[in-house]
């Protein structure tokens, strides 16, 4: 038969009284859940950033380039010659079980020109398998096909970037653009890609057939000259073997002795990234569990404050029970008192979480994620501490005698 | 049936190794609507059988029974009702909360037996128009004087309309003619509303406000006299 409306405004009242110290008390609730909520948003985006970079992507793929690798990077001079072909790309589709796909891809830059815009962009000639492999739609058009390939067709697909540079609102199928001067048809329009990892724009590009960029645009070294080999394998547990395979194919290839180093390196971009990701994740954890620490020490605070208040107000506590305050009156007055210090510094902590979220993201240009659940938690989580670090002092008060509260001086 | 009955009451405080024993064998029984002083020297154990009266302490031996409840047997909730509903205190140091209302300590005891607010509201401001303070309930103890604390007390102590009450010095803080207004407050409650009331004090004239004076002296009852009242 507590009557809680009256002990939550008579909580609430001792906390306006002391209002200096119930806002420092306060302080370290809201400096926790705050620190929690932002560590947590922090973390998520960038996990989230990494995820969709992984997507844009695509999954499972392994990139093969020439040169050598030396301990995880790519080993310059030698290497910077080209040692990839056409055949080889054919070899490891026909030849690697592990593989579903595989796309040769030989790029330039160039300068492109439709009605009186110019624009300068990646070009990338390779074949339809590529857009399978890259997870890449088309938003208009049609693709080219292994006839357009074959036949060296001057097609080619364009990047959302390169769209709104050159034709603005106008649709460009079916147009004509000129690459470094040579007609080339549009048959469609890319899918909106986003940034990849390093903050490189993937839209700015056009695709043409890899053919046409051999011999038309950019010209080989050697008949057949790739730059890049990118292979889709059929899973993700075959990645490994896809690897091992390309790598003993790619050496039996090019004539490479067991003593000599390899002319071309296989990079695992999904088993990368995964790892980034992986990384990111146990950032998370971790950031939200130091910010979890702040939040326990600011319940130690309430606690602390607690304390005293009790002490200070025993006689407050006699003449209360000398009228007719039971157990639980007691009790709950002060436990409503800490429950109201650490949820309030739980709300003005979550508005600062999440403006800070906010600003962070803003200044840094990552995406933050502030989730209802971190939210949710952290204010459970701030409730929880009042109650545990309020319970000690309530009950301490609550056992006074009431004699002895009224005579405390 | 006696209001109160007080058997054979000790009280022992144990203090280290020594025992002090505050109250030594005290039978009192007290009817209701009886006006009762309790007089005594300083450390004659007075506040310390008030205390026992009013349940905030209990007898180290004896049995209290209050209209018949033994108190003995009492958890400390049961006690706290019955302070509640049954007793009303008036302490020589008002003990009203500060920063509070004078409205808001009148309505302190019925906090907790669960009266609804308006309620609550009408007695308080009932309780203070009857002790004389209609328009104070605004103020704070620090805005009032003694006399006007003790009052706000007194209205405390009616609001529950317990049949008892108890008044440890009352007047001590205050100087003669407010302890006269309080003790003809305490004397109209006890004739108009039949409040019985026991109160302590060192002085006779305050004592001649009474119909009864009980004596203490080394923690037994010396003397239990009716006044001489015409
Ligand atoms: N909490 C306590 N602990 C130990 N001894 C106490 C305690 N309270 C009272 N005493 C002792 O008990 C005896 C009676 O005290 P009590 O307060 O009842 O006296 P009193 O008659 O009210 O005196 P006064 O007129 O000065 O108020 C005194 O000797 C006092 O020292
Ligand atoms: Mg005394």
């Amino acid at each position: 038969m507590v009557n809680i409306p009256s002990t939550i405004r008579i909580a609430f009242r001792a906390l306006r009284v002391n209002k200096m110290r119930s806002g420092l008390t306060m302080l370290g609730i809201i400096i926790g859940v705050a620190a929690v909520i932002a560590m947590v948003a922090v973390g998520a985006g960038a996990s989230s950033k990494i995820a969709e970079q992984i997507s844009s992507m695509g999954s499972n793929l392994l990139i093969i380039l020439p040169g050598a690798t030396t301990s995880g990077g790519v080993r310059m001079g030698a290497g910077t010659q080209p040692t990839l072909t056409m055949g080889d790309a054919e070899a490891i589709m026909r030849e690697c079980p592990a593989v579903e796909a595989v796309a040769p891809t030989h790029n330039g830059v160039a300068q492109v020109v439709y009605s009186h815009m110019n624009w300068s962009t990646g070009v990338v000639g390779t074949t339809p398998s590529y857009l399978y492999i890259r997870e890449w739609q088309l938003a208009g058009g049609r693709t080219f096909t292994a006839q357009d390939v074959k036949s060296a067709t001057k097609a080619a697909l364009v990047g959302r970037t390169v769209v709104e540079n050159l034709f603005g609102d106008e649709d460009p199928v079916g147009k004509v653009i000129r690459i470094q001067n040579l007609p080339f048809t549009v048959l469609g329009v890319l899918a909106e890609k986003g940034q990849d990892a390093r903050g490189h724009d993937q839209d700015d590009t056009i695709m043409i057939p890899i053919t046409t960029a051999q011999k038309k645009l950019f010209g080989v070294q050697f008949p057949g000259m790739v730059r890049i080999i990118t292979v889709k394998a059929k899973s993700i547990q075959d990645l490994a073997a896809a690897e091992r395979q390309i790598t003993e194919l790619l050496k039996q290839r090019h004539r490479i002795g067991p003593k000599q180093d390899n002319d071309f390196t296989v990079r695992n971009l999904t088993q990368f990234m995964q790892a980034r990701e992986e990384s990111s994740k146990v950032m998370t954890l971790l950031l939200g569990a130091i910010a979890s620490v702040s939040l326990l020490v600011g319940g130690i605070g309430i606690m602390n404050i607690m304390l005293v208040s009790v002490t200070e107000r025993t006689r407050e506590i006699g003449i209360r029970m000398a009228i007719g305050a039971k157990t639980w009156d007691i009790r709950l007055q002060f436990l409503i008192e800490a429950l109201a210090l650490s949820l309030l510094g739980g709300i003005i902590g979550i508005v600062i979480g999440v403006s800070a979220s906010t600003i962070i993201s803003r200044a840094s240009g990552w995406p933050v994620i502030v989730s209802p659940l971190s939210v949710l938690l952290a204010f459970g989580f701030s409730g929880i501490v009042g109650m545990f670090f309020g319970f000690y002092p309530a009950y301490k008060a609550s056992l006074l005698n009431p004699i002895d509260a009224l005579r405390y001086e | 049936m006696s209001l109160i009955q007080a058997q054979n009451i000790t009280r022992i405080y144990s203090l280290g190794d020594v025992e002090l024993r505050a109250l030594g064998g005290v039978t009192v029984t007290i009817d209701r609507g009886e006006f009762v002083a309790v007089m005594g020297p300083s450390g004659s154990g007075k506040s310390t059988f008030m205390n026992i009266l009013g349940c905030l302490d209990k007898p180290t031996e004896g049995r209290y029974l209050v209209e018949g409840i033994d108190i003995g047997g009492l958890s400390r909730d049961d006690l706290a009702e019955i302070r509640n509903n049954k007793l009303g205190f008036v302490f020589q140091g008002f003990n009203l909360l500060s920063r509070t209302s004078a409205l808001e300590n009148v309505e302190l005891p019925m906090l907790y037996n669960g009266h609804a607010a308006r309620e609550r509201h009408d007695r308080a401001r009932e309780a203070l128009r009857s002790v004389g303070l209609a328009g104070r309930e605004d103020h704070h103890p620090n805005q009032l004087s003694g006399g006007q604390q003790q009052r706000v007390a007194i209205a405390r102590a009616l609001v529950n309309r317990a049949p008892i009450i108890l008044a440890d010095e009352p007047t001590g803080n205050l100087d003669t003619k407010t302890s006269r207004e309080i003790m003809e407050l305490l004397v109209r409650l006890n004739s108009d509303s039949g409040i019985t009331i026991i109160l302590v004090t060192h002085e006779h004239d305050i004592a001649a406000y009474s119909r009864r004076i009980i004596r203490f002296k080394d923690g037994v009852v010396v003397s239990d006299e009716l006044t001489q009242k015409d």
